[in-house]
């Protein structure tokens, strides 16, 4: 437990000594994707990695707290402090109630129920012209600000952020070190040997389903805050799909996982600028890569390949 | 302590149970036994909430528990084991037990989450109560091990100390020496004698006579979906419908 | 609201519909086959219409060439996709199926990005545009042509599973695919020839529909969805159950555009879907089936 700490500790303060290497350069944008991708990839891997229920959907979780902030925000103008916890308390109310009837269905019909669950919530976006602004987008949402200070800097946006990933990260590290991530991984195991042992799988799951909505609306609404402007196009189904990829390239179960994939599948596309189009395919085939190759995520595959390597070298010199 | 009364279990047209009936005491060791296909497992997972009966009462302690499942039937110190033990492959033996302390703890989500004072302590409490029931079982040595690469015997017994970590007044077990050796099944009888003791009522479904006639204190018979004979073991033995049961199965 | 009006609705939502069916049912056959949803269905119909526009336009074939060359292709890569990503996974849950499935759909969906662009394209319909008068209301040749090939498909496929000893052997997987392998089917073969007859319907598809509605290489993502949406009105059935399911939804989705709004015509078959799924998950026609829920 003391060793668990003492990594968070160190990851905590690398991430915020990092702004000091990149003097505040292009990068700082890109590393404040990174952290709210990290929060999406994390709320969908306590739902997916931990509980074993899979969700097509988060962006429109996503979607949601962007949108219900930037619409009381700006038609509203209401503060966006108070709009944050309304928007994550409507999404999580509403991901309780859609959670009961969806999270009977199992596997395919899950993937497909929330999938198509995620295409509605676009939908809507697009078709409520006269509050979201339809296919154009939504503009002019303001800025965080504490005590005078607005957050309208890529170091600023970057500490926010990131303070705010790494309450996240903790408080589901938290989670997954409990009774209730241990009874999480139990159901994703065996639901019937859960549920004989006293776990009400079916109330868990529900409430897990709605945590990862909350995290995943408050990611949205950061994103609001942060890029003063929101459309559609950031939460298509394509995007449900990328937060699915970083999840299963970090590794199922992993928090640190969660930000490896996020950080890998945020960074690429920097890297392959000009490939922009084609980003998806890198996605579609790193996809099929990991589950063939590396079901464990990185997080698990690259020590074992490590070892493996290390122990062929080992048995090469022996002989 | 436990009663059936009446169960009958049709599946599409098939009657795999038809109206049986037995009660259990209090403190005893209780064996089902029957040929293959008698209906032992599938009433097992009737009165255990898995399956819903076509008709037919479970009344455990007084209370009509019928049609409640397994979450509540825990929490009303009823718990089972599995023929094909159930582990939770990816967690390690103690993490396992530890989830067998689900009821005998409180901490809700956000608790859980905020690391809050309370859910320390208790974590601390579910980590020293999990750890003695692997010590009574005896696997105390394998808690850091992964569940999924137990050998079959040892998830076994693991399986057992995290049905008792519920704190169950009575267990059911199905077929826990399926699978087990000798040595292993000599161990295993011993260890049943040692939950009787603990005042725990316990049921199981096994195919191994020599440990049912050893162990139990009552016997129930089933074939072809009802209930053949009751009594103990010493009457079972000597019952002619047992004999011809039996004779007429090649088991 | 006008009887013409609703009739020429219902009419053109037919032959959406039937393209429903016809996805719906390649969708049915491999989960009955192999208890996986392929989600990458849909991009089976977008490669359908753009194969053969390349068979049009750079092969120069005339079109009764390219339709059968173009399934042809689409046939080879759905093998291809059953052995090269469904085979060979070492740990099929249905999380990880549900996973390399999506990722088939978007690898072939950004190949044929690179292949075909991004802009839509046209396929001539089969036979002229000159419309056809039906009471108050009027449909395009290209419709019949939808409707009368989805009705030889659909009696070609009921006459494999039925009369076949393949098709009996594949109804038989879909039953219990254990006992089928005790009894000595080779459920691995019938897996394979599950993608393939669902790849070639898709294929089917995918062309007659693009005379129509043109196509892209992002096409089959709304498409696969529907069709997925057609099976499950139809309860997974490869049978008529999910024709029905197909034309309903068509039909629908057409009214509710038409007579609704069109901007939720889409939203109109994720709602059923989520109605379905929740209070009728086997289907609107079949019995309770504890598997899906």
């Amino acid at each position: 437990m003391k060793r668990d700490l003492l990594l968070f500790i160190a990851f905590a303060l690398l991430i915020m000594v990092a702004p000091h290497f990149f003097h505040g350069g292009y990068l700082m944008n890109v590393l404040v994707f990174v952290g709210i991708n990290t929060m999406l990839a994390i709320a969908l891997n306590l739902l997916l990695g931990y509980a074993g229920q899979i969700s097509l959907g988060h962006a429109g979780f996503f979607g949601l707290g962007a949108y219900i902030s930037g619409v009381l925000t700006t038609t509203y103008a209401l503060n966006p402090w108070s709009a944050m916890p309304l928007a994550a308390l409507v999404v999580g109310c509403l991901a309780y109630l859609i959670g009961f009837p969806i999270l009977k269905l199992k596997g395919h019909y899950l993937a497909m129920a929330t999938l198509g669950l995620g295409i509605i919530i676009y939908i809507v976006f697009n078709e409520t012209v006269d509050l979201t602004g339809g296919p154009s987008g939504l503009s002019g949402i303001p800025n965080l600000e504490v005590a005078g200070v607005v957050f309208d800097s890529d170091v600023k946006n970057y500490y926010l952020i990131w303070g705010v990933t790494l309450a996240v990260m903790l408080f589901s590290l938290n989670l997954a070190n409990s009774r209730i991530g241990r009874a999480l991984r139990a159901v994703h195991d065996s639901e019937v040997a859960a549920q004989v042992l006293g776990v009400n799988s079916r109330v868990l799951k529900v409430q897990i389903f709605a945590l990862s909505a909350v995290i995943s609306s408050l990611a949205g609404s950061l994103y609001a805050h942060t890029m003063t402007f929101v459309s559609p196009a950031s939460f298509g189904f394509n995007f449900s799909i990328e937060v699915l990829t970083m999840v299963v390239i970090g590794g199922l179960g992993s928090i640190y996982g969660s930000f490896l994939g996020a950080a890998l599948l945020t960074l690429l596309p920097e890297f392959l600028r000009g490939a922009n189009d084609y980003d998806i395919i890198i996605y579609g085939a790193l996809l099929m890569i990991m589950v063939m190759f590396m079901p464990g995520g990185l997080v698990r595959g690259i020590p074992a390949l490590y070892r493996k390597i290390f122990k062929q070298k080992g048995e090469g010199d022996n002989a | 302590m436990l009663e059936v009364s009446g169960i009958t279990q049709i599946f599409g047209g098939v009657t795999a149970l038809d109206s049986v009936s037995f009660s259990i005491a209090k403190g005893d060791i209780t064996g089902v036994i029957g040929p293959n296909g008698a209906g032992k497992t599938t009433l097992f997972n009737i009165i255990t909430g898995i399956y819903h009966q076509t008709a037919g009462t479970v009344t455990l302690e007084g209370k009509d528990v019928t049609g409640l499942p397994p979450e509540r039937l825990a929490r009303l110190a009823m718990v089972r084991t599995f023929q094909n033990i159930e582990l939770f492959g990816g967690m390690t033996v103690l993490e396992n037990v530890m989830v067998g302390m689900h009821t005998k703890s409180s901490s809700g989500l956000l608790a859980c989450a905020l690391k809050m004072p309370w859910t320390v302590s208790e974590e601390r409490r579910i980590r020293d109560g999990a750890l003695k029931w692997l010590e009574f079982t005896g696997i105390a040595d394998l808690a850091d091990h992964t569940a999924g690469s137990l050998p079959f015997g040892k998830g076994r017994l693991l399986e057992i100390a995290r049905a008792l970590a519920v704190g169950p007044r009575i267990v059911l077990m199905d077929e826990p020496a399926a699978g087990l050796n000798s040595q292993e099944t000599l161990a295993l009888a011993g260890l049943i004698k040692r939950i009787r003791d603990l005042d725990i009522t316990v049921v199981l479904v096994e195919h191994d006579m020599e440990l049912v006639m050893d162990i139990c204190d009552r016997i129930v018979v089933l074939n072809l979906g009802k209930k053949l004979a009751e009594g103990t073991p010493r009457q079972i033995q000597e019952s002619p419908e047992v004999i011809a049961a039996y004779l007429g199965d090649d088991d | 609201m006008q009887f013409d009006q609703i009739l020429q609705y219902s009419l053109s939502g037919l032959s959406t519909g039937a393209i429903y069916a016809l996805i719906g049912i390649g969708f049915s056959i491999i989960y009955n086959a192999t208890g996986i949803i392929n989600f990458a269905q849909g991009e089976f119909v977008m490669l359908g219409g753009l194969v053969t526009l390349s068979c049009l336009e750079l092969l120069q074939l005339p079109l009764w060439a390219a339709i059968p060359c173009a399934v042809a292709v689409c046939t080879v890569i759905g093998v291809l996709f059953e052995r090269l990503a469904i085979r060979p996974l070492r740990q099929p849950t249905p999380i990880n199926l549900v996973i390399i499935t999506i990722g088939g759909s978007i690898l072939i969906r950004g190949l044929a990005m690179l292949v075909w662009g991004k802009d839509t394209h046209a396929i001539p319909p089969f036979s002229g545009d000159t419309p056809i008068a039906i009471g108050g209301a009027t449909i395009l040749p290209q419709h019949l042509w939808i409707l009368a090939i989805t009705l030889i498909i659909i009696i070609f496929n009921k006459l494999y599973f039925y009369h076949t000893i393949s098709g009996k052997a594949m109804r038989a997987c879909s039953y219990n695919r254990r006992a089928a392998g005790l009894v000595g089917i080779d459920v691995r073969r019938m897996v394979l020839f599950s993608f393939i007859i669902s790849s070639a319907m898709g294929a089917v598809a995918g062309i007659i529909v693009a005379p129509l509605t043109m196509t892209a290489y992002d096409v089959g993502v709304m498409l696969g969805l529907k069709g997925f949406c057609a099976a499950i009105i139809g309860g997974m059935s490869s049978g008529i159950s999910t024709v029905i399911g197909g034309l309903l939804l068509g039909i629908l989705e057409s009214l509710g555009a038409g007579l609704i709004s069109s901007g939720y015509k889409d939203a109109i078959a994720f709602i059923i879907l989520l109605l379905i799924l929740f209070l009728r998950p086997q289907g609107l026609f079949g019995k309770a089936d504890s598997e899906r829920v």
